[in-house]
Protein backbone atom coordinates (compact mmCIF):
# COMPACT_ATOMS: atom_id res chain seq x y z
CA UNK A 1 0.00 0.00 0.00
CA UNK A 2 1.27 3.44 -0.88
CA UNK A 3 0.74 6.09 1.74
CA UNK A 4 0.29 9.53 0.25
CA UNK A 5 3.11 12.05 0.52
CA UNK A 6 1.00 14.48 2.51
CA UNK A 7 0.10 11.88 5.07
CA UNK A 8 3.74 10.81 5.38
CA UNK A 9 4.76 14.40 5.96
CA UNK A 10 1.98 15.03 8.47
CA UNK A 11 2.69 11.89 10.46
CA UNK A 12 6.45 12.31 10.57
CA UNK A 13 6.63 14.62 13.58
CA UNK A 14 4.20 12.69 15.82
CA UNK A 15 5.87 9.41 14.90
CA UNK A 16 9.34 10.72 15.75
CA UNK A 17 8.06 12.20 19.01
CA UNK A 18 6.40 8.94 19.93
CA UNK A 19 9.55 6.94 19.17
CA UNK A 20 11.66 9.33 21.22
CA UNK A 21 9.19 9.04 24.12
CA UNK A 22 10.34 5.40 24.39
CA UNK A 23 14.02 6.32 24.80
CA UNK A 24 16.80 8.61 23.65
CA UNK A 25 17.77 7.68 20.12
CA UNK A 26 19.58 8.73 16.95
CA UNK A 27 18.71 9.14 13.29
CA UNK A 28 19.37 5.71 11.88
CA UNK A 29 17.72 3.92 14.81
CA UNK A 30 14.65 6.16 14.58
CA UNK A 31 14.39 5.46 10.88
CA UNK A 32 14.66 1.73 11.53
CA UNK A 33 11.98 1.90 14.23
CA UNK A 34 9.62 3.67 11.83
CA UNK A 35 10.12 0.80 9.42
CA UNK A 36 9.37 -1.78 12.11
CA UNK A 37 6.31 0.04 13.40
CA UNK A 38 4.72 0.36 9.98
CA UNK A 39 5.73 -3.08 8.82
CA UNK A 40 7.85 -1.41 6.17
CA UNK A 41 4.84 0.30 4.63
CA UNK A 42 5.69 3.84 5.61
CA UNK A 43 8.26 4.78 3.00
CA UNK A 44 10.49 7.64 3.93
CA UNK A 45 13.58 8.69 2.12
CA UNK A 46 16.13 8.51 4.90
CA UNK A 47 17.47 12.01 4.50
CA UNK A 48 14.08 13.60 5.12
CA UNK A 49 14.14 12.48 8.72
CA UNK A 50 16.84 14.99 9.59
CA UNK A 51 15.09 18.23 8.69
CA UNK A 52 12.16 16.92 10.76
CA UNK A 53 14.41 16.20 13.73
CA UNK A 54 16.03 19.59 13.45
CA UNK A 55 12.68 21.34 13.32
CA UNK A 56 11.59 19.53 16.46
CA UNK A 57 14.86 20.57 18.08
CA UNK A 58 14.35 24.17 17.08
CA UNK A 59 10.83 24.14 18.51
CA UNK A 60 12.24 22.81 21.76
CA UNK A 61 10.40 19.47 21.60
CA UNK A 62 13.66 17.51 21.60
CA UNK A 63 17.19 18.25 22.67
CA UNK A 64 20.24 16.92 20.92
CA UNK A 65 23.72 16.05 22.06
CA UNK A 66 26.75 14.74 20.21
CA UNK A 67 27.99 11.38 21.46
CA UNK A 68 29.95 8.53 19.98
CA UNK A 69 28.64 5.38 18.36
CA UNK A 70 29.88 1.88 19.15
CA UNK A 71 32.28 2.19 16.21
CA UNK A 72 33.65 5.43 17.61
CA UNK A 73 31.95 7.79 15.15
CA UNK A 74 30.39 11.08 16.07
CA UNK A 75 26.68 10.55 16.51
CA UNK A 76 23.87 12.96 17.36
CA UNK A 77 21.41 11.70 19.96
CA UNK A 78 17.95 13.15 20.45
CA UNK A 79 15.85 13.14 23.61
CA UNK A 80 12.27 14.25 24.24
CA UNK A 81 11.84 17.35 26.40
CA UNK A 82 8.94 18.20 28.67
CA UNK A 83 7.61 20.51 26.00
CA UNK A 84 7.94 17.61 23.55
CA UNK A 85 5.91 15.35 25.82
CA UNK A 86 3.14 17.95 25.90
CA UNK A 87 3.32 18.29 22.15
CA UNK A 88 3.11 14.53 21.76
CA UNK A 89 -0.01 14.43 23.95
CA UNK A 90 -1.58 17.22 21.95
CA UNK A 91 -0.75 15.41 18.72
CA UNK A 92 -2.27 12.21 20.11
CA UNK A 93 -5.52 14.01 20.86
CA UNK A 94 -5.60 15.51 17.39
CA UNK A 95 -4.93 12.23 15.62
CA UNK A 96 -7.52 10.43 17.78
CA UNK A 97 -10.09 13.03 16.88
CA UNK A 98 -9.35 12.69 13.17
CA UNK A 99 -9.35 8.94 13.55
CA UNK A 100 -12.69 8.81 15.34
CA UNK A 101 -14.27 11.23 12.89
CA UNK A 102 -13.18 9.09 9.98
CA UNK A 103 -14.26 5.91 11.71
CA UNK A 104 -17.70 7.17 12.55
CA UNK A 105 -18.42 8.38 9.03
CA UNK A 106 -17.01 5.21 7.48
CA UNK A 107 -18.88 2.86 9.82
CA UNK A 108 -22.11 4.74 9.36
CA UNK A 109 -21.78 4.26 5.64
CA UNK A 110 -20.90 0.62 6.09
CA UNK A 111 -23.96 0.11 8.31
CA UNK A 112 -26.17 1.85 5.77
CA UNK A 113 -24.75 -0.29 3.02
CA UNK A 114 -25.40 -3.39 5.06
CA UNK A 115 -28.99 -2.37 5.71
CA UNK A 116 -29.57 -1.86 2.01
CA UNK A 117 -28.64 -5.47 1.54
CA UNK A 118 -25.15 -5.42 0.15
CA UNK B 1 30.82 -4.77 11.76
CA UNK B 2 33.13 -5.41 8.83
CA UNK B 3 36.05 -3.22 8.15
CA UNK B 4 35.34 -0.87 5.28
CA UNK B 5 37.78 -0.76 2.41
CA UNK B 6 39.63 2.21 1.06
CA UNK B 7 37.45 2.35 -2.02
CA UNK B 8 34.32 2.68 0.08
CA UNK B 9 35.96 5.32 2.25
CA UNK B 10 36.82 7.24 -0.88
CA UNK B 11 33.27 7.07 -2.16
CA UNK B 12 31.89 8.20 1.17
CA UNK B 13 34.31 11.13 1.15
CA UNK B 14 33.15 12.06 -2.34
CA UNK B 15 29.55 11.90 -1.22
CA UNK B 16 30.42 14.11 1.75
CA UNK B 17 32.06 16.79 -0.37
CA UNK B 18 29.08 16.71 -2.67
CA UNK B 19 26.79 17.35 0.28
CA UNK B 20 28.98 20.01 1.75
CA UNK B 21 28.71 22.08 -1.38
CA UNK B 22 25.05 22.63 -0.56
CA UNK B 23 24.70 25.90 1.19
CA UNK B 24 21.77 24.88 3.34
CA UNK B 25 23.52 21.80 4.75
CA UNK B 26 26.17 22.56 7.34
CA UNK B 27 29.17 20.43 8.23
CA UNK B 28 27.53 19.11 11.41
CA UNK B 29 24.51 17.99 9.39
CA UNK B 30 26.79 16.22 6.95
CA UNK B 31 28.40 14.39 9.90
CA UNK B 32 24.99 13.28 11.05
CA UNK B 33 23.97 12.13 7.59
CA UNK B 34 27.25 10.31 7.15
CA UNK B 35 26.69 8.43 10.40
CA UNK B 36 23.33 7.34 9.03
CA UNK B 37 24.83 6.32 5.71
CA UNK B 38 27.48 4.21 7.36
CA UNK B 39 24.93 2.47 9.59
CA UNK B 40 22.82 1.75 6.56
CA UNK B 41 25.78 0.38 4.60
CA UNK B 42 26.74 -1.78 7.56
CA UNK B 43 23.23 -3.20 7.87
CA UNK B 44 22.94 -3.86 4.15
CA UNK B 45 26.35 -5.54 4.03
CA UNK B 46 25.36 -7.81 6.89
CA UNK B 47 22.24 -8.70 4.96
CA UNK B 48 24.51 -10.01 2.22
CA UNK B 49 24.97 -7.16 -0.20
CA UNK B 50 28.39 -6.40 -1.57
CA UNK B 51 30.04 -3.24 -0.38
CA UNK B 52 29.39 -1.57 -3.72
CA UNK B 53 25.73 -2.46 -3.77
CA UNK B 54 25.32 -1.49 -0.14
CA UNK B 55 26.75 1.95 -0.83
CA UNK B 56 24.52 2.51 -3.83
CA UNK B 57 21.37 1.38 -2.02
CA UNK B 58 22.22 3.43 1.05
CA UNK B 59 22.77 6.57 -1.02
CA UNK B 60 19.56 5.94 -2.94
CA UNK B 61 17.59 5.56 0.27
CA UNK B 62 19.04 8.78 1.59
CA UNK B 63 17.10 10.50 -1.17
CA UNK B 64 18.33 12.71 -3.98
CA UNK B 65 20.46 15.59 -2.89
CA UNK B 66 18.42 18.32 -4.53
CA UNK B 67 15.24 17.58 -2.62
CA UNK B 68 17.25 16.90 0.52
CA UNK B 69 18.97 20.26 0.37
CA UNK B 70 15.61 21.83 -0.42
CA UNK B 71 14.19 20.31 2.75
CA UNK B 72 17.12 21.65 4.72
CA UNK B 73 16.73 25.04 3.08
CA UNK B 74 13.06 25.14 4.06
CA UNK B 75 14.01 24.33 7.62
CA UNK B 76 16.96 26.74 7.72
CA UNK B 77 16.02 29.54 5.36
CA UNK B 78 18.49 31.84 7.11
CA UNK B 79 21.36 29.69 5.86
CA UNK B 80 20.71 30.86 2.34
CA UNK B 81 21.60 34.34 3.53
CA UNK B 82 25.28 34.21 4.07
CA UNK B 83 26.08 35.55 7.46
CA UNK B 84 28.90 37.90 8.23
CA UNK B 85 31.68 36.18 10.17
CA UNK B 86 31.53 38.79 12.89
CA UNK B 87 28.50 37.13 14.43
CA UNK B 88 29.64 35.36 17.61
CA UNK B 89 28.51 31.82 16.81
CA UNK B 90 30.02 31.39 13.38
CA UNK B 91 31.77 28.14 14.13
CA UNK B 92 35.46 27.64 13.68
CA UNK B 93 38.47 29.97 13.92
CA UNK B 94 36.64 32.05 16.48
CA UNK B 95 39.67 33.11 18.47
CA UNK B 96 41.30 34.39 15.27
CA UNK B 97 38.22 36.43 14.48
CA UNK B 98 38.08 37.84 17.98
CA UNK B 99 41.70 38.92 17.87
CA UNK B 100 41.16 40.45 14.45
CA UNK B 101 38.15 42.36 15.74
CA UNK B 102 40.02 43.65 18.77
CA UNK B 103 42.94 44.90 16.66
CA UNK B 104 40.63 46.54 14.11
CA UNK B 105 38.47 48.24 16.70
CA UNK B 106 41.53 49.23 18.69
CA UNK B 107 43.08 50.88 15.63
CA UNK B 108 39.78 52.58 14.83
CA UNK B 109 39.74 54.09 18.31
CA UNK B 110 43.39 55.09 17.95
CA UNK B 111 42.59 56.89 14.69
CA UNK B 112 39.61 58.59 16.33
CA UNK B 113 41.86 59.83 19.13
CA UNK B 114 44.54 60.91 16.67
CA UNK B 115 42.16 63.21 14.83
CA UNK B 116 41.40 64.93 18.15
CA UNK B 117 45.05 65.19 19.13
CA UNK B 118 45.68 68.61 17.49
CA UNK B 119 42.94 70.05 19.73
CA UNK B 120 45.38 69.69 22.60
CA UNK B 121 47.57 72.20 20.78
CA UNK B 122 44.66 74.51 20.24
CA UNK B 123 44.00 73.61 16.61
CA UNK B 124 40.25 73.28 16.43
CA UNK B 125 38.33 71.57 13.65
CA UNK B 126 35.31 73.80 14.02
CA UNK B 127 37.17 76.96 14.93
CA UNK B 128 36.86 79.96 12.68
CA UNK B 129 40.57 80.34 12.00
CA UNK B 130 41.08 79.43 8.34
CA UNK B 131 44.60 78.22 9.13
CA UNK B 132 43.24 75.53 11.42
CA UNK B 133 40.68 74.34 8.95
CA UNK B 134 43.26 74.01 6.22
CA UNK B 135 45.56 72.20 8.62
CA UNK B 136 42.88 69.52 8.97
CA UNK B 137 42.16 69.50 5.27
CA UNK B 138 45.84 68.91 4.42
CA UNK B 139 46.42 66.33 7.12
CA UNK B 140 43.13 64.47 7.15
CA UNK B 141 44.41 61.33 5.47
CA UNK B 142 47.50 61.34 7.69
CA UNK B 143 45.33 60.87 10.76
CA UNK B 144 43.76 57.69 9.49
CA UNK B 145 45.62 55.97 6.64
CA UNK B 146 48.76 55.21 8.70
CA UNK B 147 46.52 53.17 11.00
CA UNK B 148 45.03 51.37 8.03
CA UNK B 149 48.50 50.65 6.67
CA UNK B 150 49.47 49.46 10.14
CA UNK B 151 46.46 47.15 10.21
CA UNK B 152 47.55 45.49 6.99
CA UNK B 153 51.19 45.43 8.06
CA UNK B 154 50.00 43.45 11.08
CA UNK B 155 47.62 41.21 9.13
CA UNK B 156 50.10 40.39 6.41
CA UNK B 157 52.95 40.09 8.92
CA UNK B 158 55.22 42.44 6.98
CA UNK B 159 58.92 42.00 7.64
CA UNK B 160 60.98 44.75 9.18
CA UNK B 161 62.39 46.05 5.92
CA UNK B 162 58.97 46.33 4.29
CA UNK B 163 57.66 48.14 7.34
CA UNK B 164 60.38 50.73 6.95
CA UNK B 165 59.51 51.15 3.27
CA UNK B 166 55.87 51.47 4.20
CA UNK B 167 56.62 54.25 6.67
CA UNK B 168 58.54 56.31 4.11
CA UNK B 169 55.59 57.79 2.15
CA UNK B 170 53.70 58.65 5.33
CA UNK B 171 56.61 60.42 6.96
CA UNK B 172 57.59 62.13 3.72
CA UNK B 173 54.08 63.42 3.02
CA UNK B 174 53.63 64.59 6.62
CA UNK B 175 56.75 66.67 6.21
CA UNK B 176 55.84 67.93 2.74
CA UNK B 177 52.31 69.15 3.48
CA UNK B 178 53.27 70.77 6.77
CA UNK B 179 56.62 72.32 5.93
CA UNK B 180 55.80 73.86 2.58
CA UNK B 181 54.83 77.54 2.88
CA UNK B 182 51.37 77.19 1.34
CA UNK B 183 49.35 80.32 0.87
CA UNK B 184 46.32 79.54 3.04
CA UNK B 185 43.43 78.46 0.88
CA UNK B 186 45.50 78.58 -2.31
CA UNK B 187 44.91 76.18 -5.19
CA UNK B 188 48.10 74.23 -4.63
CA UNK B 189 47.18 73.63 -1.01
CA UNK B 190 43.71 72.37 -1.91
CA UNK B 191 45.13 70.24 -4.71
CA UNK B 192 47.71 68.71 -2.39
CA UNK B 193 45.01 68.00 0.17
CA UNK B 194 42.85 66.29 -2.45
CA UNK B 195 45.65 64.21 -3.94
CA UNK B 196 47.34 63.11 -0.74
CA UNK B 197 44.64 60.53 0.10
CA UNK B 198 45.08 58.97 -3.35
CA UNK B 199 48.86 58.84 -2.98
CA UNK B 200 48.62 57.35 0.50
CA UNK B 201 45.85 54.94 -0.46
CA UNK B 202 48.26 53.34 -2.89
CA UNK B 203 50.83 53.21 -0.10
CA UNK B 204 48.21 51.31 1.88
CA UNK B 205 48.05 49.05 -1.16
CA UNK B 206 51.72 48.23 -0.60
CA UNK B 207 50.83 46.99 2.88
CA UNK B 208 47.72 45.24 1.55
CA UNK B 209 49.78 43.19 -0.87
CA UNK B 210 52.08 42.23 1.98
CA UNK B 211 54.98 44.00 0.33
CA UNK B 212 54.55 41.95 -2.85
CA UNK B 213 53.24 44.85 -4.85
CA UNK B 214 54.77 43.63 -8.08
CA UNK B 215 52.46 40.63 -8.07
CA UNK B 216 49.60 41.41 -10.47
CA UNK B 217 47.13 39.13 -8.74
CA UNK B 218 47.75 40.94 -5.47
CA UNK B 219 47.23 44.25 -7.18
CA UNK B 220 43.91 43.03 -8.55
CA UNK B 221 42.98 41.94 -5.03
CA UNK B 222 43.73 45.43 -3.84
CA UNK B 223 41.47 46.87 -6.54
CA UNK B 224 38.70 44.52 -5.41
CA UNK B 225 39.34 45.49 -1.82
CA UNK B 226 39.15 49.20 -2.64
CA UNK B 227 35.78 48.83 -4.34
CA UNK B 228 34.27 46.80 -1.53
CA UNK B 229 35.77 49.13 1.04
CA UNK B 230 34.18 52.09 -0.67
CA UNK B 231 30.75 50.45 -0.59
CA UNK B 232 31.09 49.49 3.06
CA UNK B 233 32.28 52.95 3.93
CA UNK B 234 29.34 54.53 2.14
CA UNK B 235 26.93 52.25 4.02
CA UNK B 236 28.56 53.01 7.37
CA UNK B 237 28.54 56.72 6.56
CA UNK B 238 24.85 56.51 5.78
CA UNK B 239 24.18 54.76 9.09
CA UNK B 240 26.37 57.30 10.88
CA UNK B 241 24.38 60.14 9.31
CA UNK B 242 21.15 58.66 10.60
CA UNK B 243 22.72 58.24 14.05
CA UNK B 244 23.88 61.85 14.15
CA UNK B 245 20.55 63.15 12.93
CA UNK B 246 18.71 61.31 15.67
CA UNK B 247 21.23 62.37 18.30
CA UNK B 248 20.69 66.02 17.48
CA UNK B 249 16.93 65.59 17.29
CA UNK B 250 16.40 63.78 20.59
CA UNK B 251 18.66 66.15 22.51
CA UNK B 252 16.85 69.07 20.98
CA UNK B 253 13.64 67.57 22.34
CA UNK B 254 14.95 68.06 25.89
CA UNK B 255 16.24 71.51 25.10
CA UNK B 256 19.93 70.70 24.65
CA UNK B 257 21.89 71.57 21.56
CA UNK B 258 24.04 68.59 20.65
CA UNK B 259 25.03 69.89 17.25
CA UNK B 260 28.42 71.19 18.32
CA UNK B 261 29.23 67.98 20.14
CA UNK B 262 28.26 65.95 17.08
CA UNK B 263 30.36 68.16 14.81
CA UNK B 264 33.46 68.19 16.95
CA UNK B 265 33.44 64.60 18.19
CA UNK B 266 31.02 62.18 16.55
CA UNK B 267 31.58 63.27 12.96
CA UNK B 268 35.40 63.42 12.77
CA UNK B 269 35.99 60.45 15.05
CA UNK B 270 33.36 58.40 13.28
CA UNK B 271 34.65 59.32 9.85
CA UNK B 272 38.19 58.13 10.57
CA UNK B 273 37.16 55.15 12.67
CA UNK B 274 34.85 53.93 9.94
CA UNK B 275 37.80 53.72 7.52
CA UNK B 276 39.29 50.95 9.63
CA UNK B 277 36.03 49.27 10.45
CA UNK B 278 35.09 49.13 6.77
CA UNK B 279 38.50 47.65 5.90
CA UNK B 280 38.15 45.05 8.62
CA UNK B 281 34.65 44.11 7.47
CA UNK B 282 35.83 43.68 3.89
CA UNK B 283 38.69 41.47 5.08
CA UNK B 284 36.42 39.45 7.35
CA UNK B 285 33.68 38.81 4.85
CA UNK B 286 35.58 38.50 1.60
CA UNK B 287 35.15 34.75 1.43
CA UNK B 288 31.64 34.79 2.87
CA UNK B 289 29.60 37.23 0.86
CA UNK B 290 29.54 37.90 -2.82
CA UNK B 291 31.32 41.10 -3.77
CA UNK B 292 29.01 44.04 -4.22
CA UNK B 293 31.06 46.20 -6.59
CA UNK B 294 30.74 43.85 -9.59
CA UNK B 295 27.00 43.58 -9.02
CA UNK B 296 26.63 47.37 -9.13
CA UNK B 297 28.86 47.40 -12.20
CA UNK B 298 26.56 45.00 -14.03
CA UNK B 299 23.64 47.17 -13.09
CA UNK B 300 25.08 50.51 -14.11
CA UNK B 301 27.23 49.72 -17.14
CA UNK B 302 24.20 49.45 -19.48
CA UNK B 303 22.62 52.55 -17.97
CA UNK B 304 25.71 54.73 -18.33
CA UNK B 305 26.34 53.43 -21.83
CA UNK B 306 22.79 54.36 -22.78
CA UNK B 307 23.10 57.87 -21.30
CA UNK B 308 26.41 58.53 -23.06
CA UNK B 309 25.11 57.34 -26.42
CA UNK B 310 22.02 59.52 -26.09
CA UNK B 311 24.24 62.45 -25.07
CA UNK B 312 26.50 62.02 -28.10
CA UNK B 313 23.55 61.68 -30.45
CA UNK B 314 21.92 64.79 -29.00
CA UNK B 315 25.11 66.79 -29.38
CA UNK B 316 25.49 65.61 -32.93
CA UNK B 317 21.81 66.32 -33.72
CA UNK B 318 21.52 69.74 -32.18
CA UNK B 319 25.08 70.77 -33.03
CA UNK B 320 25.57 72.34 -29.63
CA UNK B 321 29.09 72.35 -28.25
CA UNK B 322 30.16 71.73 -24.68
CA UNK B 323 29.78 74.83 -22.60
CA UNK B 324 33.09 75.50 -20.93
CA UNK B 325 32.48 76.47 -17.35
CA UNK B 326 34.97 76.46 -14.54
CA UNK B 327 33.88 73.10 -13.18
CA UNK B 328 33.45 71.33 -16.49
CA UNK B 329 36.90 69.79 -16.70
CA UNK B 330 36.65 68.34 -13.19
CA UNK B 331 33.23 66.98 -14.13
CA UNK B 332 34.64 65.16 -17.13
CA UNK B 333 37.53 63.85 -15.06
CA UNK B 334 34.99 62.37 -12.70
CA UNK B 335 33.11 60.86 -15.63
CA UNK B 336 36.31 59.12 -16.73
CA UNK B 337 36.97 57.94 -13.19
CA UNK B 338 33.49 56.49 -13.10
CA UNK B 339 33.86 54.72 -16.42
CA UNK B 340 37.25 53.44 -15.33
CA UNK B 341 35.63 52.18 -12.11
CA UNK B 342 32.93 50.38 -14.05
CA UNK B 343 35.61 48.87 -16.26
CA UNK B 344 37.83 47.85 -13.35
CA UNK B 345 35.12 46.14 -11.36
CA UNK B 346 33.75 44.40 -14.41
CA UNK B 347 37.26 43.10 -15.03
CA UNK B 348 37.87 42.18 -11.41
CA UNK B 349 34.87 39.86 -11.30
CA UNK B 350 35.19 38.34 -14.75
CA UNK B 351 36.45 34.85 -15.37
CA UNK B 352 39.46 35.49 -17.62
CA UNK B 353 38.93 32.16 -19.36
CA UNK B 354 35.36 32.90 -20.46
CA UNK B 355 34.87 33.73 -24.16
CA UNK B 356 33.79 37.25 -25.18
CA UNK B 357 30.13 37.90 -24.48
CA UNK B 358 27.48 40.57 -24.89
CA UNK B 359 28.53 42.36 -21.73
CA UNK B 360 32.10 42.72 -23.01
CA UNK B 361 30.81 44.40 -26.14
CA UNK B 362 28.75 46.75 -24.02
CA UNK B 363 31.77 47.56 -21.92
CA UNK B 364 33.74 48.48 -25.02
CA UNK B 365 30.91 50.71 -26.26
CA UNK B 366 30.88 52.44 -22.87
CA UNK B 367 34.63 53.06 -22.94
CA UNK B 368 34.57 54.34 -26.51
CA UNK B 369 31.64 56.66 -25.77
CA UNK B 370 33.41 58.02 -22.69
CA UNK B 371 36.56 58.70 -24.73
CA UNK B 372 34.54 60.49 -27.41
CA UNK B 373 32.68 62.65 -24.90
CA UNK B 374 35.90 63.44 -23.11
CA UNK B 375 37.66 64.25 -26.36
CA UNK B 376 35.00 66.82 -27.20
CA UNK B 377 35.30 68.36 -23.74
CA UNK B 378 39.08 68.47 -23.99
CA UNK B 379 38.85 70.25 -27.33
CA UNK B 380 36.66 72.94 -25.84
CA UNK B 381 38.90 73.33 -22.82
CA UNK B 382 42.14 73.43 -24.79
CA UNK B 383 40.78 76.44 -26.69
CA UNK B 384 40.03 78.16 -23.43
CA UNK B 385 43.39 77.42 -21.86
CA UNK B 386 45.22 78.81 -24.87
CA UNK B 387 43.32 82.03 -24.31
CA UNK B 388 43.71 82.36 -20.56
CA UNK B 389 46.92 80.50 -19.74
CA UNK B 390 47.68 77.87 -17.15
CA UNK B 391 46.67 77.67 -13.53
CA UNK B 392 47.45 74.86 -11.06
CA UNK B 393 43.83 73.72 -11.15
CA UNK B 394 43.74 73.50 -14.92
CA UNK B 395 47.04 71.67 -15.16
CA UNK B 396 45.99 69.20 -12.48
CA UNK B 397 42.65 68.57 -14.16
CA UNK B 398 44.29 68.23 -17.56
CA UNK B 399 46.93 65.88 -16.21
CA UNK B 400 44.29 63.69 -14.62
CA UNK B 401 42.36 63.67 -17.83
CA UNK B 402 45.42 62.57 -19.71
CA UNK B 403 46.26 59.82 -17.22
CA UNK B 404 42.73 58.43 -17.42
CA UNK B 405 42.46 58.87 -21.16
CA UNK B 406 45.63 56.90 -21.80
CA UNK B 407 44.34 54.10 -19.63
CA UNK B 408 40.91 54.00 -21.25
CA UNK B 409 42.28 54.40 -24.76
CA UNK B 410 44.58 51.43 -24.48
CA UNK B 411 41.86 49.49 -22.63
CA UNK B 412 39.57 50.07 -25.59
CA UNK B 413 42.23 48.74 -27.97
CA UNK B 414 42.80 45.67 -25.79
CA UNK B 415 39.05 45.12 -25.43
CA UNK B 416 38.56 45.30 -29.17
CA UNK B 417 41.37 42.82 -29.71
CA UNK B 418 39.87 40.52 -27.13
CA UNK B 419 36.45 40.70 -28.80
CA UNK B 420 38.07 39.91 -32.11
CA UNK B 421 39.68 36.89 -30.43
CA UNK B 422 43.11 38.29 -31.13
CA UNK B 423 44.27 38.48 -27.56
CA UNK B 424 43.31 37.10 -24.17
CA UNK B 425 41.34 38.85 -21.48
CA UNK B 426 44.32 38.48 -19.21
CA UNK B 427 46.21 41.18 -21.12
CA UNK B 428 43.46 43.70 -20.32
CA UNK B 429 43.57 42.72 -16.67
CA UNK B 430 47.33 43.03 -16.68
CA UNK B 431 47.18 46.46 -18.31
CA UNK B 432 45.00 47.71 -15.49
CA UNK B 433 47.19 46.33 -12.75
CA UNK B 434 50.33 47.56 -14.51
CA UNK B 435 48.85 51.04 -14.70
CA UNK B 436 48.20 51.38 -10.96
CA UNK B 437 51.57 53.01 -10.10
CA UNK B 438 50.86 55.74 -12.68
CA UNK B 439 48.05 57.06 -10.47
CA UNK B 440 50.43 57.08 -7.51
CA UNK B 441 53.12 58.89 -9.46
CA UNK B 442 50.68 61.54 -10.66
CA UNK B 443 49.21 62.04 -7.19
CA UNK B 444 52.70 62.47 -5.72
CA UNK B 445 53.58 64.98 -8.44
CA UNK B 446 50.56 67.08 -7.54
CA UNK B 447 51.27 66.81 -3.81
CA UNK B 448 54.99 67.43 -3.86
CA UNK B 449 55.93 69.24 -7.09
CA UNK B 450 52.92 71.45 -7.88
CA UNK B 451 53.37 73.75 -4.87
CA UNK B 452 56.99 74.35 -5.87
CA UNK B 453 56.22 74.74 -9.58
CA UNK B 454 53.41 77.21 -9.01
CA UNK B 455 54.95 79.07 -6.11
CA UNK B 456 52.57 77.83 -3.35
CA UNK B 457 49.67 79.93 -4.57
Amino acid sequence: MNISKDLVAASAAPLVLAILSEAESYGYAIRKRVGELSGGELEWTDGMLYPVLHRLERNGYVTARWGTSGAGRRRKYYRLTELGTEELESQQRQWRLVDSALRSVWFKRMNLARQEGF
Amino acid sequence: MRKTTDLLEQRITEWRTFLQRRQAIHAADVDELEDHLRDQIGALSEAGLSEDEAFLVAVKRMGDLDSLSQEFAREYSERLWKQLVVSPDSGDSQSGNAKEAIVAIGLAIAAALAIKLPELFGISITGDRADDQFFYLRNFSLFVLPFLAGYFAWRRALDRQSRVWLAVPFVASAVIVNVMPFETGGSTEVLAALHLPIALWLAVGYAYTGGRWRDHNRRMDFIRFSGEWFIYYALIAFGGGVLMGFTIMIFQAIGLDAELLVQTWVLPCGAVGAVLIAAWLVEAKQSVIENMAPVLTRLFTPLFTFVLIVFLLTMFWTGSGINVEREVLIGFDLLLVLVLGLLLYAISARDPQAPPGFFDGLQLVLVVCAILVDGLALWAIAVRISEFGFSPNKVAALGENLVLLVNLGWSAVLYARFLANRSSFGSLERWQTTYLPVYAVWAWIVVALFPILFGFV
